[in-house]
């Protein structure tokens, strides 16, 4: 399949092109390539606890690149995550902390992560909507909304959601947190399965479904999707608002498998860290998972060799590989 | 004899694909000279090389005198007085002819430009091809036959060797074609040669005094004499040309109506668009829709189909008014639509053959929300054999496939299936080859047989004579004139048609 060999080659190239920035950064920073790219790797992939970081990385970057890769499928660019994220973890969060004790374990995680899901569609679906009906480009509405989200949360949990004098919501019931992988006492939760799940399920959505279906023809070729018939505006508002929830889940993901609470700042820059993740994944579902690891690795690793190098190399080479993917992109539409 | 005025052999690979294959044309002076061939024969390749469009990777080239192919280009085609009119237009809208004219070689008399001397220039050499034309008129304000004669005009100013005419004919009524052509033996009379690039074989013997014909990047035949069309296309496609079209029999006298418009109004650019149009078609009946491109046909397509919102007038398909219908809506009561633009409405460029049959087929494909990628298959299988879709490969991108295959695509796609109340086939058969031609024509004359009631919108008069019951004209977002019966079968209905197109009144 031509699809796949494009995303295998891009994946060569961009992470050759990383190697080789990074290297020259390491080289003026006073380290050595080879002993700086040997303890990155050894302590992000070669061990258990470092692995584990990479996954809790890497999980959230799952959900919020998919966000992107969908509304991408079907002709839209999502750059909105950074607000369905943090909307979806407010509602979340509230609703998590507000559940009735006593609730089972499964229905509470089910009853929150739906919350979330929710609250990031309609978030999505506001976006697709504007776009679609009112004609306003949906990067500009996001960046918008994204504004708006961000400081009506700080505005709401400063005037009654945070507990005290914090930027910190009330911690939701146990039964509500996802329980850790156990990978030697790393972050990771069992949301990283969610995400191989979901990512699994979106793949699905776009090669079996009809909704798929119209979200791939709308995305390739819109006129000859709406001269055939298929119902071209419903689907990019649908792929919005899917991508939207998807963001969610990265919230989800956060407040029940992390912190167990809302935070101010949290999840930030995972949103537009999902575009990268999708460019560089050629918006193909399943290769999502591949580059959210990539970036999971960098992520950790960066602070691995922080002693060695400056952190804000991991920023420079999270950049080589959006650079890399967005020339790839713009060569498969010449 | 004296040299003759062009001398080409030239070869042009594209990756794997062979454009030019020692294809050879020698022209001599004050001929005019017809270049033959399907889509993808190598004709506007070679003639590029000869204007300096094009490189090739081998040849001779001889204008009057050798020329390094390696160094040509188009500024030294020019300065050895060759000169090329190509099929779209190539004029600045918001200009007079005068100044489109002197674009680029201004004469200039005190420091400034000397307009009145770029119109005289123009008006004179109009007039050596016993044309006359207003200098002052904005390009954009004239018809199509009208800019193509004041470009052929322009470029004619400067070619003095030789002619290079890229299929100028597609866009023209009949009447504007003589005009064009009354220009080009005008030019040849004066000692020039022109090259005709063409695939319409009553053209090239109207006008042409030899014929060259290529196939597959080769000359595979010449001829200086008489010649016959059927001796062309023989040549042109390697074979026995298929049958002509012929008309589906006559529509039952008390046949139900299929597809039926009623005084429809589309707004249009520039104020073009449907005027005012009602018009029905019968069940088995074919109707053709002919007049010159921009006098509303494209509106009248777009509104048909659902992709153009109506300002007033109601459109029905079999009996049930659609007029604010969505396209699916539309579909599912029985309506088809073969589009003007393939590239755009017919096909998803990026996408596989099986994407693209399954694009207009949701509903036989469709099981609820999933869909059967088994019944995708057999489907497409099923129509990549029955239209001979080529290459025979579900999986292969659309974008991969020549034109023909590409139209034969959505033919089959549009008209194979089961449930058909109304056809509407718009330029079904441009830049498609013969034989992709013969098979498209075949298919609307059998859905037509079958009970469809087929609306033909076209510029080709020889196709909607062969296959349509009834003729109408559309002028100026109007129907004009209609030809039905004995009178569309008389000698005359060709000039007739033509007239109205070009805005007589019947």
């Amino acid at each position: 399949m031509t699809g796949r060999a494009r995303t295998i080659h891009l994946a060569v190239v961009a992470l050759l092109a990383t190697m080789a920035v990074g290297s020259v950064l390491m080289i003026v920073a006073g380290a050595s390539p080879l002993h700086a790219w040997g303890q990155l790797l050894r302590q992000t992939l070669g061990e258990r606890q470092g692995f584990g970081q990479v996954l809790f990385r890497a999980t959230p970057l799952v959900f919020t690149g998919l966000a992107v890769a969908v509304p991408l499928r079907a002709g839209l660019f999502n750059i909105g995550g950074e607000g369905q994220l943090t909307a979806a973890a407010l509602a979340c969060a509230v609703v998590a902390a507000a559940l009735p004790p006593g609730l089972p374990a499964p229905l509470a995680v089910l009853i929150a992560t739906a919350v979330a899901f929710l609250a990031g569609a309609v978030v999505g679906a506001a976006t697709g909507a504007m776009r679609i009906y009112r004609g306003a480009h949906e990067v500009i509405v996001a960046i918008g909304l994204n504004a708006i989200i961000a400081g009506v949360a700080l505005w709401l949990g400063n005037r009654s959601l945070f507990v005290g004098e914090s930027t910190r919501t009330a911690t939701i019931p146990a039964a509500a947190q996802l329980p850790e992988l156990g990978l030697a006492g790393s972050s990771a939760s069992v949301s990283a399965l969610g995400a191989l799940g979901v990512a699994a399920l979106v793949a699905w959505l776009l090669a079996r479904t009809r909704v798929g279906f119209t979200w791939r023809m709308t995305g390739q070729g819109l006129d000859a999707a709406r001269a055939a018939g298929l119902p071209v505006d419903r689907a990019r508002v649908w792929a919005m608002t899917v991508a939207g929830g998807l963001a969610g889940l990265a919230g989800a993901h956060f407040v029940l498998g992390h912190k167990h609470a809302y935070e101010d700042g949290l999840g930030r820059g995972v949103g537009f860290l999902g575009i990268a993740v999708a460019l560089l994944a050629q918006g193909q579902a399943m290769a999502i998972i591949g580059a959210a690891l990539v970036f999971g690795v960098l992520g950790q690793g960066g602070l691995a060799i922080s002693s060695d190098v400056p952190k804000e190399m991991v920023d420079v080479l999270q950049a080589v590989v959006v650079l890399v993917a967005a020339a790839s992109l713009g060569r498969r539409k010449r | 004899m004296t040299a003759p005025a062009l001398r080409v052999r030239a070869s042009r690979r594209f990756g794997d694909c062979v454009a030019l294959a020692d294809a050879a044309l020698e022209v001599a002076a004050g001929t005019v000279h017809a270049l033959c061939g399907e889509n993808g024969a190598g004709k506007s390749t070679l003639m590029r090389v000869v204007y300096g469009l094009e490189r090739a990777d081998a040849g001779v080239l001889e204008l009057g005198e050798r020329v390094d192919l390696a160094r040509h280009d188009v500024a030294g085609a020019q300065a050895r007085g060759v000169g090329m009119v190509h099929q779209h237009g190539m004029l600045v809208p918001t200009l007079t002819l005068a100044d489109n004219a002197a674009l680029g070689h201004e004469p200039v008399r005190g420091g400034r430009y000397d307009r009145a001397a770029a119109a005289r220039a123009l008006v004179a050499a109009a007039a050596r091809l016993g044309q006359r034309l207003d200098p002052d008129a904005l390009a954009g304000e004239l018809t199509v036959g009208e800019q193509q004669r004041a470009e052929l005009a322009m470029v004619a100013a400067r070619a003095t060797r030789l002619l290079i005419l890229d299929e100028p004919t597609a866009l023209l009524a009949p009447r504007e074609v003589d005009a064009l052509f009354a220009m080009v033996r005008a030019f040849a009379a004066g000692g020039g040669a022109v090259v005709l690039v063409t695939h319409k074989l009553d053209e090239v013997l109207a006008v042409a005094d030899e014929v060259t014909v290529l196939r597959g990047g080769r000359t595979v035949a010449s001829w200086s004499a008489e010649v016959t069309a059927a001796e062309i296309a023989r040549a042109m496609i390697g074979g026995e040309p298929p049958p002509p079209a012929t008309r589906p029999p006559p529509p039952r006298p008390d046949a139900a109506i299929g597809l039926a418009i009623d005084g429809l109004v589309v707004p249009g650019p520039r104020g073009g668009g449907v005027v005012d149009v009602t018009l029905r078609v019968a069940a088995g009946e074919v109707v053709g829709v002919a007049g010159v491109e921009g006098n509303g046909q494209r509106e009248l397509a777009l509104a048909i189909a659902g992709l153009a919102p109506v300002a007033r007038g109601a459109v029905a398909v079999g009996g049930v008014d659609v007029t604010r219908a969505k396209v699916a809506a539309r579909r599912a009561r029985g309506l088809a639509h073969v589009p003007e633009d393939r590239h755009r409405h017919g096909l998803v460029q990026g996408a596989s053959v099986a994407d693209n049959v399954a694009l207009g087929r949701l509903g036989e494909v469709g099981r609820g929300a999933l869909i059967d990628r088994a019944a995708v298959a057999a489907l497409t299988a099923q129509l990549i054999a029955a239209h001979d879709v080529r290459p025979a490969d579900p999986s292969a991108r659309v974008d991969a496939l020549s034109g023909g295959n590409q139209q034969k695509l959505v033919v089959a796609r549009e008209l194979d299936r089961p449930g058909l109340r109304a056809v509407l086939a718009v330029h079904p058969t441009r830049g498609v080859d013969l034989a992709a031609s013969a098979r498209i024509h075949a298919r609307l004359r059998d859905v037509a047989a079958a009970g469809a009631a087929v609306l033909l919108i076209a510029a080709d008069l020889d196709e909607l004579l062969a296959l349509c019951h009834r003729v109408v004209v559309m002028y100026r977002g109007a129907l004009v004139g209609e030809l039905t019966g004995a009178a569309l079968a008389a000698p005359d209905a060709r000039a007739r048609l033509g007239a109205w197109m070009v805005g007589a009144t019947p």
